[in-house]
């Protein structure tokens, strides 16, 4: 009965959007206020229908309801509660549940925090919004039914596959779909942008919480992702530049762009177009990374549910968006103004510079991804584009973007001075070339990428604390006056510095585990110390266990350094019945310059196991860069310009002439 | 319960045989096994799913890195050893394409996208300079402006 209400919901949340896409829009035409408030009202209806779907689904899955094809397929009765709840969007069909229920709690929130937006703009960007939700809620209802009954239910479920069944992995897809599903927004304020002809730095400001929530959900959920792939897989890797990795990426590298270019429209009121097609390309290639993983086309590790006709459909909605906002585009665009202009010389061009970097490197992605596929349907060639290339031509691009970013905010806005400019850069040059030479000579590194990848690193950290220490007025005042002053910097100010400063610190450690990376795989007997860099693991033993739906097998490993003992692991290899699947569970003691790392393996037959053990310099700080880069984006968002609904409030305030 | 340990019988039958790199099949000579795990890395497993032979259980994967490290006991050098698994596998098994007339754009991809933005952005400034030098103030605008700046009316 609930499956049977969770499925009716889905079909009214489906009329929702409907209305919600024609009525405002013809209310806009007729100027009747009525007709556009009319968006409000659906989007909240809409919400409720997919939240209903929603937990309807969530419902099937706790209870157990086998008589659910999707429950049977994905689900178990002995699995952790936890996992009976993730399994939901662990799956074709509930994922995509998942992300029509994100599209329409955006819906719902821009209606509710947007009250300040014009109802013209509102209206119409919840239009737009709607029009996204009817494509997927077809998609859903037409192609991935998710409350589809069988016949002759099971006496229980074939499980879900144990790798996912994990913490780390269980909120990557939601915080993912955050993202992705966030930037939506993005597009429905650029569509609505290019239908109202309203474009100036009111609408950059009513725009940017959105992008901004949207960015620091992609930044964590692509972070969790790594993480997970980190501990879970147990090759001590965490970045396959696998080609689902690389849909999730490309986004992020061009929401990256268009966080920048929205400033400039903010503070300058200029690039107006530019940011315009940059909120289309963003979203595009959010809609591409969805088609990429659903459509099979790609051959990955994440691939599921591939069916051509999916795939096709989602083409369709693709092209349907894309190019429906693009020629939208290229009709409009005329009719939005330039903005004002600035020098070659100012913070303008450095984040139209930062733009093109990261156009520049989502391009090298956007092709070394599908280059395998357009070359096989071009000419037949089968070939393989993977890590080497990526790393050889996408890092260059990333460390020009890099060290651009540590000059950036020298720049002042509309027209910089290029003596004082040049002057900081050399002096910023120099400190970096100093401590890249003493982490150079003090850590043994001859590696020439290994040391342009570190002054990389340590350039944009010095650049940034740099201009952060002139901001405060170092070195004229006292540093008791120069800590008030950074204490009372907006908080916008306050999400460059802890943005800029978390991408220097994660890539540092991004150089140190390329460089420093210590591994040693072998059979071991028990008692036998290996020595892995500085430090020398000893198997003690290995117990046999039993979890609540898999069968264990959990060593302990004692790891010392110069003879005393530093920590003891418990690496686990697990065996799951129900899927007959083992996975590895690493044993990891962090410390602050780096994580030490062990596997367990077979056993070999004759009392010893094969291990794996890893010393992983630098792997702390990329979780630690990537937590700052997320809580940048929220604490840029706490920022008074763009606390939605400030300027009404004080309006409020004032007193009545 | 029978029904269970049934299910535990028939699973352990078929677990996959798992063949990830092991201690029997590596170099003494650690100079050696870095390169062997340096071209292993580049190889792709043909049964897998973008996994490198390096870091791959399949049994193929593992007979590739058996052929890496028998290459190598024959004194091929890296490139000999990449170029001898390539032959017989095609160019598929390079996770780094080789650099032919097919893959030209691709390697040429990073220094394409990163002139054509440069040239869009000096572009971008040379058009506004001139569009900011064509509307000049007209006079009209000057007495606005004069109106605006000493408050009366002009």
């Amino acid at each position: 009965m609930i499956t049977e209400l969770g499925h009716l919901a889905l079909w009214i949340a489906l009329a929702a959007a409907l209305v919600q896409s024609i009525v405002p829009l013809w209310g806009t035409r007729a100027r009747s206020a009525s007709a556009m408030r009319v968006a409000d009202t659906a989007a909240q209806v809409q919400f409720l229908g997919a939240a209903a779907a929603f937990g309807a689904l969530t419902w099937a899955y706790v209870v157990s309801d086998f008589s659910l094809a999707n429950v049977i397929m994905n689900s178990h009765s002995s699995k952790p509660m936890l996992y009976k709840v993730t399994g939901v969007w662990a799956n074709h069909e509930g994922s995509m549940l998942l992300w029509v229920l994100m599209l329409a709690l955006f819906g719902v929130l821009i209606s509710v925090f947007g009250r300040m937006i014009p109802v013209v703009m509102r209206s119409t960007v919840l239009a737009v919004q709607a029009m996204i939700g009817v494509g997927f809620y077809l998609f859903i209802l037409l192609t991935s039914n998710p409350f589809l009954r069988v016949a002759s239910p099971p006496l229980d479920g074939q499980g879900m596959n144990p790798l996912l069944q994990d913490p780390g992995v269980a909120f990557h897809p939601p915080l993912l779909y955050l993202g992705y599903v966030g930037f939506s927004t993005a597009f429905s304020f650029a569509v609505a942008a290019l239908i109202t002809g309203r474009v100036d730095p009111a609408w950059a400001r009513w725009m940017r919480p959105w992008v901004l929530i949207a960015w620091s959900g992609l930044t964590a959920g692509i972070a969790l992702g790594s993480w997970w792939s980190y501990y879970e897989l147990g090759w001590g890797g965490f970045w396959f530049w696998d080609p689902v990795e690389n849909a999730s990426f490309m986004p992020w590298l061009i929401g990256t762009a268009l966080l920048h270019s929205a400033i400039v429209v903010e503070k300058r009121n200029a690039l107006l177009k530019w940011t315009i097609l940059l909120s289309i390309l963003t979203f595009s290639l959010s809609l591409i990374g969805t088609f990429l993983v659903r459509s099979g086309i790609l051959s990955s590790v994440h691939a599921f549910a591939t069916d051509p006709g999916r795939g096709a459909f989602i083409l369709a909605l693709l092209i349907i968006y894309v190019g429906g906002a693009l020629m939208l585009y290229t009709w409009r665009a005329a009719t939005i103004g330039e903005g004002g202009v600035f020098s070659i010389w100012s913070r303008e061009s450095g984040l139209l510079v930062n733009n093109m970097g990261l156009t520049a490197a989502t391009g090298v992605v956007f092709v070394g991804t599908l280059y395998p596929l357009g070359l096989e349907l071009f000419n037949g060639a089968k070939i393989t584009v993977g890590a080497p290339y990526f790393n050889q031509a996408f890092l260059p691009v990333f460390g020009f973007i890099m060290f651009a970013a540590g000059i950036g905010p020298f720049l002042s806005w509309k027209r910089a001075r290029p003596a004082v400019v040049l002057k900081k850069t050399a002096f910023g040059l120099a400190v970096t070339v100093l401590l890249t030479a003493g982490v150079a000579l003090a850590f043994g590194l001859r590696d020439a990428v290994g040391l342009f990848g570190l002054f990389i690193a340590l350039w944009l950290a010095v650049a940034t604390l740099q201009d952060l220490a002139a901001r405060a007025g170092l070195p004229r005042v006292s540093p008791g006056v120069a800590l008030r002053r950074i204490a009372g910097l907006p908080r916008s100010a306050w999400g460059l510095y802890l943005g800029h400063l978390g991408l220097a610190i994660a890539a540092a450690g991004v150089v140190a585990v390329s460089v420093w990376k210590e591994e040693a795989i072998q059979t071991v007997a028990f008692g036998t110390p290996v020595e892995v860099g500085p430090y020398a693991f000893t198997l003690d033993k290995v117990e046999n266990s039993t979890g609540p739906n898999y069968q264990t097998s959990i060593a302990t490993v004692t790891v010392s350094r110069g003879g005393t003992t530093l920590v003891t692991l418990h690496p686990e290899r697990r065996f799951y019945p129900v899927e007959g699947q083992p996975t590895t569970e690493a044993g990891i003691a962090t410390m602050w310059h780096g994580d030490i790392y062990a596997v367990l393996g077979d056993p070999d037959g004759r009392g010893g196991f094969v291990t794996r053990y890893y010393y992983n310099p630098g792997v702390p700080w990329m979780w630690f860069g990537a937590l700052m880069m997320t809580l940048a984006a929220l604490v840029s968002l706490t920022d008074r310009r763009l606390r939605i609904g400030a300027p009404a409030r004080r309006l409020a305030a004032q007193p009545a002439e | 319960m029978i029904r269970l340990a049934l299910a535990l019988a028939f699973s352990l039958l078929v677990i996959p045989a798992a063949h990830a790199l092991d201690a029997a099949e590596m170099f003494d000579d650690p100079q050696l096994e870095a390169r062997a795990r340096d071209i292993g890395r580049e190889l792709r497993c043909l049964v897998c799913q973008n996994e490198s032979i390096f870091d791959s259980n399949a049994g193929l994967a593992r007979d590739l890195r058996v052929l890496v490290r028998e290459r190598m006991q024959a004194g091929d050098s890296d490139e000999e050893v990449v170029a001898f698994i390539a032959d017989r596998y095609g160019d598929f098994v390079l996770l780094k394409p080789r650099v032919t007339a097919q893959t030209y754009v691709l390697w040429g991809a990073p220094a394409i996208f990163l002139v054509l933005g440069t040239l869009a952005v000096f572009a971008y400034h040379q058009r506004r300079r001139k569009t900011a030098a064509a509307a000049p103030l007209s006079d009209e605008d000057r007495r606005e402006a004069q109106r605006l700046l000493h408050g009366g009316d002009a």
